[in-house]
């Protein structure tokens, strides 16, 4: 990752207020378009709400990337919760154990262009989204 | 270290016999720190009424702050940080009003004083000037609080549109207790008004993920169950699309682009001419 990422805790609802703040300042900085900033905002509202929902807390890192040809925004969501036990379900639309949509995890993938996800039961959730600059 | 009741009543005996001086650099040092925000006239009041306090503790035979003849200093000290607090003061600026008598009784002291002595006297003031802090702490928090339920009550006004149709502009986050709260206002404005229609405002809303979604759809949910219809407006393109990622669904629910086509089609759907 290049450029200056910044690292916020996550462990209240205010804190997904706030990595929704900070994924907003970085879209604007790289200049993604309107459309994609918001995708990019609701992506990582859903996946900071799943790290403090399911993971119990943790943290969130985003910072601006750059790959020679284009700029973007990357993001990684870590917790130490119970980790993801079958992940074919928990990529299923409405499938959900939080009474929530069931929408968050599926949904967040569809609006980055990047998802990778690091899950082991017991030892807690990675995901790392990457949104491009079009 | 704690004050021994010996050198406690020495010091009072101190504290009294230099007032004047005392005061005056006492208020010195404060008017210092505080860069004129305070009138000299005010800060002397203030500093002469803790010197009181300090002096009656301390013949009190007081050992540290928790004693019953520092009940008065408490009072002053709590209301001091109050009053800070409420003027827009820093926790710093607050501490040294306190802070500040130790470079005073220093200036005052003769000679023949023991370190240990002063050192004693100084956790005294370390005491107060940390009770000085907790209770400035816990008015900041007190305004915090204050505010946030304050905005609470603000960003979720219910209006009456026109005859039989209410709107909730919905403005900022959309958390769980905001959502409880537009949901309450809007069911008992149902009642109150008679209206059949209600319309949900997301314009001022940034992002609409499922959580947000989850919320209107349950309100939207209540709504019908009291027999009103509820329409979303605001529906900006950028939203629109990302609500087609994630994948929600509003069903049988009308949405549209803007608040004014909402009342239109309201209007359209309960024959009212619009002139």
């Amino acid at each position: 990752m290049n450029g200056e990422s910044q690292r916020i805790e996550v462990t209240t609802d205010q804190d997904v207020v706030r990595v929704r703040q900070l994924v907003r300042t970085l879209a604007v900085a790289v200049k993604l378009s309107l459309v994609d900033q918001t995708k990019v905002v609701t992506a990582a509202s859903e996946l900071a709400r799943n790290t403090l929902v399911y993971g119990g807390g943790g943290s969130v890192e985003a910072g601006p990337v750059d790959n020679g040809r284009r700029k973007g925004i990357r993001i990684t969501f870590a917790d130490q919760g119970p980790g993801i036990a079958d992940l074919d379900m928990a990529f299923t639309d409405g499938y959900t154990t939080g009474g929530g949509l069931g929408l968050g995890l599926s949904g967040a993938r569809r609006l980055v262009d990047e998802f990778d996800i690091a899950t082991a039961v017991g030892e807690g959730t990675s995901i790392t989204v990457t949104k491009w600059c079009r | 270290m704690t004050l021994s009741a010996d050198e406690a009543a020495r010091f009072a005996a101190l504290l009294e016999e230099h007032e004047d001086t005392l005061v005056a650099a006492w208020t010195d040092r404060v008017a210092t720190s505080l860069r004129g925000r305070l009138s000299q006239a005010e800060l002397r009041r203030q500093t002469s009424e803790l010197r009181r306090g300090f002096q009656q503790a301390l013949s009190g035979a007081a050992q540290d702050l928790s004693a019953e003849s520092a009940a008065e200093l408490r009072a002053q000290l709590s209301e001091l940080s109050t009053n800070r607090a409420r003027q827009g003061f820093s926790a710093t600026e607050t501490a040294v009003s306190v802070i500040a008598l130790k470079d005073a009784v220093l200036g005052i002291l003769g000679d023949g004083a023991s370190l240990r002595d002063y050192v004693a006297f100084s956790s005294f003031v370390d005491e107060a000037a940390l009770f000085t802090f907790d209770s400035y702490v816990r008015v900041r928090e007190e305004l915090i609080a204050d505010q946030a339920e304050q905005l609470l009550e603000l960003s979720t006004p219910v209006v009456k549109l026109w005859e039989g149709v209410v709107a909730v502009p919905l403005v900022g986050t959309l958390d769980s207790a905001r959502a409880q709260v537009v949901m309450e206002r809007l069911l008992q404005t149902l009642v109150d008004t008679g209206s059949p229609y209600a319309i949900i405002d997301i314009t001022g809303v940034p992002a609409v993920d499922t959580q947000v979604a989850q919320h209107i759809l349950k309100t939207v949910v209540a709504a019908r169950l009291m027999g009103a219809d509820c329409i979303i407006s605001g529906i900006r393109p950028q939203i629109a699309q990302t609500i087609v990622a994630l994948g929600i669904e509003f069903g049988d629910i009308a949405t549209k682009a803007s608040l004014a086509d909402a009342l239109r089609y309201v209007l359209a759907r309960t024959n009212k001419k619009v002139r």
